[in-house]
């Protein structure tokens, strides 16, 4: 098994924790993972994103240009990763700010209500949890168990009191994860 | 239990020289290569291990402060990227001529001038040719993992010991910036004054009655003493170059064609293997872990088995040059790469590979 991921959008939506999280939960239950982050240009200028590979063997390249999964959270990220989603493959996004939603046939695509859920439940840094447990229903790579280690390793401990809330929205991410019918 | 984390490259090495018994890092901040220095500093290394952890006034201070730790038998080292490596030559150079040891670490960027602070392999010339004045050279470790950040910075203290020599660690901002999963190994204490004397009676630690006083210095003006320093210098070479050859063969057993790739270009090539081999295209790689010295006769070897060798490097073309020479005209050599920061996908360089060396080379019409 190997899952190659992108996660893209805004800097300060927390794509690169949540990367982070999934790389040091998949690293709990022992698969081989990696994590490469946007750290150039673009993320000081406003856009973020993170590769995230967690395979069952030694992980070659670290750098790719085509994916298992592509979890999208702004119209930039949209243009530049829908055509980087392998045939067959999965495209999560939040339709929140998307004016141009994706067109493809030959991927799944799935839709998270993550913003404006988040401003539901009045909890703003739940955001990228509730993407994370969209992510999680559909590729379910990482037993519950290790996503809270995942947690408890990537959290400063100044946050630990906060995990059943991550907890809670990853489960709740699951719940309303919607697919896509694209009409013929 | 294994200690094992997950962290960046830069982190992983900055972790990997406290455990190695560093004594001193002496250092001035850059991206991608800022976390050794971050990392360093929130690890209150004078606590842990009597480390001093120094952010000097600029990269030609902190290669002074090395080439003076140095002179006194520590473990010190230095990192910095592209740019301020270069601002370092002139040091570097003065520890060649004086033999000293010690740990560097560049974090590649694109070039030249300020460049960006993408990933890059363009200073390969500059660190395996010799980029300061004179005739000498550095052993040159290319890791190609976090794993290998961590292992590097051990490995690396033994060999500039063991050969009195300067070694650099040759990563670039990708390995430098990805996190990956790292096990660590139990700290190797720091040397007490005594261990030096015994391991480095070379060193300047203040004459006692029983021996001559230690000079350590790069100028003897008298040319047939410097023709003997350099001849001397060169047999230490020679002898690296014999015993100190590292590499890593992947999938060259049937191998019809061959990446030749280090560092992060390394991983893309290992991930172009696997999608080739899916192509059915017998295709291996082989990664230099050694840049200097550099494993020529592997290369030579692999040169009457193979069809083509295809040198991949984020340069336009400067490892190109050592593949060459070892395979000496016997198989073609082909060499691609990318520029300023850009780093080559997996299908790139394998449709690269094809085109060169596989495709029947047919007539395109120019169509736009």
């Amino acid at each position: 098994m190997t899952e190659e991921i992108i996660i893209a959008g805004f800097g300060g939506q927390g794509v690169l924790s949540m990367g982070k999280i999934l790389a040091y939960s998949g690293m709990m239950q022992n698969k081989e993972v990696s994590w490469f982050p946007s750290y150039g240009p673009e993320m000081r200028g406003g856009t973020a994103n993170v590769t995230v590979i967690i395979s069952d063997e030694r992980i070659s390249s670290p750098i790719l240009n085509k994916f298992d999964t592509a979890i999208i959270l702004n119209q930039q990220s949209m243009d530049k990763f829908e055509n980087s989603v392998k045939k067959g493959g999965v495209l999560i996004y939040d339709p929140n700010g998307i004016v141009r939603h994706p067109e493809r046939k030959d991927i799944n695509i799935y839709t998270i209500d993550a913003a404006d859920e988040a401003a539901r439940l009045g909890l703003a840094k739940v955001f990228n949890m509730l993407v994370l447990g969209a992510f999680l229903k559909l590729k379910p790579l990482i037993e519950p168990e290790y996503m809270r280690k995942g947690l408890e390793k990537s959290l400063p401990l100044r946050h630990h009191n906060s995990i059943p809330e991550n907890e809670k929205a990853i489960e709740r991410g699951k719940e309303i994860v919607k697919e896509i019918h694209l009409a013929n | 239990m294994k200690d094992i984390r997950l962290m960046k490259g830069n982190e992983a090495i900055a972790e990997g020289v406290i455990r190695a018994g560093c004594d001193g890092y002496f250092g001035y901040p850059i991206t991608p290569q800022s976390e050794v220095l971050e990392y360093l500093m929130a690890n209150k290394t004078k606590e842990r291990t009597g480390m001093i952890v120094l952010q000097a006034e600029s990269e030609i201070a902190s290669i002074h402060m090395v080439y003076g730790g140095a002179a006194a038998g520590k473990r010190v080292m230095t990192s910095s990227s592209s740019p301020g490596i270069s601002l370092m030559q002139e040091g570097i150079s003065f520890m060649a001529g004086t033999e000293l040891p010690c740990l560097l670490l560049n974090v590649v960027r694109g070039g030249p001038g300020l460049g960006t602070i993408q990933p890059s392999q363009s200073d390969y010339f500059q660190t395996v040719k010799g980029g300061g004045h004179g005739d000498y050279k550095m052993i040159v470790l290319a890791p190609a993992s976090v794993q290998e950040m961590y292992d590097f910075a051990k490995l690396g203290f033994e060999l500039a010991f063991k050969h009195r020599i300067q070694v650099m660690v040759l990563s670039d901002g990708a390995i430098g910036q990805m996190m990956e999963k790292v096990e660590l190994d139990e700290q190797v204490p720091r040397w007490t004054d005594a261990e030096i004397k015994i391991k480095s009676p070379w060193a300047t630690t203040g004459k006692t009655p029983d021996r001559e006083r230690n000079i350590i210095t790069s100028l003897d003006l008298n040319p047939v003493k410097q023709e003997i320093i350099n001849i001397n210098l060169q047999k230490k070479f020679k002898h690296i170059q014999d015993t100190e050859v590292r590499f890593e063969r992947i999938q060259c057993d049937d191998a019809e064609y061959l990446f030749v790739a280090y560092g992060s270009s390394a991983r893309i090539c290992q991930k172009a293997v696997l999608l080739g081999r899916e192509r059915g295209i017998k295709v291996g790689l082989l990664r230099p872990i050694t840049l200097f010295p550099f494993p020529t006769i592997e290369l030579a070897k692999l040169a009457k088995q193979v069809k083509g060798m295809l040198s991949v490097e984020m340069s336009a073309g400067q490892m190109v040059e050592d593949v060459r020479l070892a395979v000496n005209g016997v198989v073609p050599v082909e060499h691609y790469g990318r520029l300023g920061g850009i780093m080559p996908a997996p299908d790139e360089v394998l449709n690269i590979l094809e085109k060169n060396f596989i495709k029947e080379k047919s007539y395109e019409p120019h169509t736009n």
